[in-house]
């Protein structure tokens, strides 16, 4: 995304600029419309959606959805609201993107500064891992955590996301690290410095953009899963996008569609905070897992 | 003593990763690919009946249905991504002053969970309280907007929901590459008297080739592993009629304790994606070995 644009062409006539900008304003109606419906209609009362118009402006303002979603709806059988799971994919997300983050950083470490005879082979294989349907693994992985005591835990959980977030990491770091001056590496080595001592003092200490964009990059695919809870979580573990489904696609009851916008939101936060927050790491994060090499 | 130490220290700080993968990638595809030859119902059973699940896999009305969709979800999915990706990826160069701000809004989407997605699209295509009572009410009486619960349609409001959540990505990608296009090419052939669509058509697009094959790689592996999209967005509904491999993968495995069929389909969906990503992937580490 860096550069200036292009110094092409379309200069054309006033029309064309203003049709350009149409375009341009279309899609951005697009892009944000079902952000505007959720939010307006998260804040109206669940009759003014029923009898209404889903693009109107709230008629009475109520905050009770959001009260609902967080605090009370009820979910499965219990009306607990979103909280508890709110809480179980924190205590999913942070262990799982800090150990996979750690360890993509030393892989990438010795991918590029210490390689070996087959060190190639294992970034190929790490490197195939990151796109395999997670299908493939559901019946086997369900087998060992229920044989390692982890079947339906937040533990499990961390353990299934580190795996497969390996790829990913080890691909960011080894790319990153790969563009770090090696003599920097020897130089230490001669004047003895051992293999993780030069890791923290040389190149850890410049590794905080990588660093970033790999947390994020992590943060958002760990927090946004959707099958590895489905598949492995119990009530004490589910997490929040599970929950959310099971708001709003529960067969029983009134479909309260106010209380399942506020729920969307609220699970959509954190990741939309950091991409407020940060969007240019995000961005660096997303081109750098499509365009390899 | 200390030297051979750290001679071995590289291998392993990698060895638990390698470890790791090995088992729990590729040993449990070929666990998977075991399994998908066996008699396996709700557990897994090690009976072996060679290709008999594949068999009955392409003999079953629900999967082709799975397969017809992936087809139909895959092709407008991509095809509708790039063209949209394309689009707003050259008119966002024509210098537009705004482009700072405007950039982050068509890129959002893809920080969202497609669970997320799928509700905010739920509720908004559902004709009883979304987009069609919104235009009855505003006086268009005619208007009918009921995909999301039609059989014959339903399948295109997924493809609606998801070219929403990934076409700003693949603008991204394009905007990306338009920005790396050497100058002096473009300002040569403005010498040669070509003007603005001319050096888009024959100049700048073909030179995007390799983004279109980065955007259609990574699409088309998202098309094949999408599952909560459809699950938020309509469960597979009406009646099958948004099935994907994912989602009958996930159903034969688990609630119709049918794991054999159900491993064969995940490794369909494994073929299906390695074909892709496996030439790509082997030409990307051999291209960046030659820098």
């Amino acid at each position: 995304m860096s550069g200036a644009a292009q110094d092409i062409a379309m200069k054309g006539s006033r029309a064309t600029r203003i049709i350009i900008y149409t375009v341009l304003i279309l899609f951005m109606i697009f892009y944000l419309l079902p952000l505007y419906v959720m939010l307006t209609n998260s804040l109206k009362p669940l009759d003014e959606i029923r009898g209404g118009d889903m693009l109107a402006l709230p008629k009475n303002w109520t905050i009770e959805p959001w009260r609902a979603a967080w605090s009370y709806a009820q979910i499965g059988v219990e009306p607990t609201g979103l909280r508890p799971y709110f809480i179980n994919s924190i205590f999913m997300v942070v262990p799982a993107v800090l150990i996979s983050t750690a360890l993509g950083a030393l892989n990438g470490y010795v991918l590029t500064k210490w390689s070996f005879r087959g060190s190639g082979l294992v970034f190929g294989l790490l490197l195939l891992a990151c796109f395999i349907p997670f299908q493939i693994v559901l019946i086997p992985m369900a087998r060992i955590l229920g044989m390692l005591g982890l079947a339906g835990t937040t533990s499990g959980l961390v353990l299934v996301h580190t795996i497969y977030g390996l790829g990913f990491t080890t691909l960011f770091f080894r790319n990153y690290y790969a563009a770090f001056p090696t003599e920097l590496v020897r130089a230490a080595q001669i004047d003895g410095a051992g293999f993780f001592q030069i890791f923290w003092r040389i190149l850890a200490p410049s590794s905080a953009p990588i660093a970033v964009v790999t947390i994020i990059w992590q943060f958002t695919n760990v927090w946004n899963d959707f099958l590895f809870g489905v598949s492995f979580a119990d009530f004490d573990s589910i997490p929040m996008t599970v929950a959310l489904n099971n708001l709003v696609n529960s067969s029983t009851g009134v479909k309260e569609y106010n209380v399942h916008f506020a729920g969307a939101i609220l699970a959509a936060l954190p990741t939309l905070i950091v991409y407020i927050v940060s969007g240019r790491y995000f961005v660096r994060g997303l081109m750098a897992g499509a365009v390899k090499g | 003593m200390i030297d051979r130490f750290q001679n071995w220290l590289p291998r392993m700080v990698l060895a638990p990763s390698f470890f790791l993968v090995l088992v729990f990638v590729y040993g449990f595809i070929l666990y998977t690919g075991y399994l998908s030859m066996t008699d396996s119902k709700m557990l897994p059973s090690y009976n072996w009946v060679g290709f008999a699940n594949y068999e009955k896999l392409f003999r079953l009305r629900h999967w082709n249905t799975a397969i017809t969709n992936l087809a139909i979800f895959g092709i407008l999915y991509i095809g509708i991504s790039s063209a949209i990706g394309l689009l707003l990826a050259i008119l966002l160069d024509q210098k537009i002053r705004a482009e700072g701000f405007i950039r982050p809004i068509y890129l959002y989407p893809m920080a969202l969970s497609f669970i997320v997605t799928g509700t905010a699209w739920k509720w908004f295509l559902d004709p009883g309280i979304g987009l069609e009572n919104t235009m009855h009410q505003w006086g268009w009486d005619s208007f009918q907007f009921n995909w999301i619960k039609d059989r014959n349609y339903a399948i295109y409001t997924v493809v609606i929901a998801a070219v929403w959540q990934s076409s700003g990505f693949v603008m991204a990608m394009f905007l990306a590459g338009l920005r790396g296009v050497d100058n002096e090419i473009i300002k040569a052939a403005q010498m040669d008297g070509a003007t603005g669509i001319r050096i888009y058509r024959k100049i700048i697009i073909p030179m995007m080739r390799p983004v279109f094959l980065s955007a259609f790689v990574v699409l088309a592996h998202l098309a094949i592993k999408a599952y909560d999209l459809v699950v938020a967005l309509t469960g597979g509904g009406p009646g099958r009629a948004t099935e994907l491999p994912a989602t009958f993968m996930y159903s034969y495995t688990f609630t119709r304790n049918q794991m054999g069929v159900g491993a064969s389909s995940a490794i369909i969906m494994l073929i299906m994606i390695f074909s892709i990503i496996v030439p790509y992937v082997y030409s990307e580490l051999r291209s960046g070995d030659k820098r």
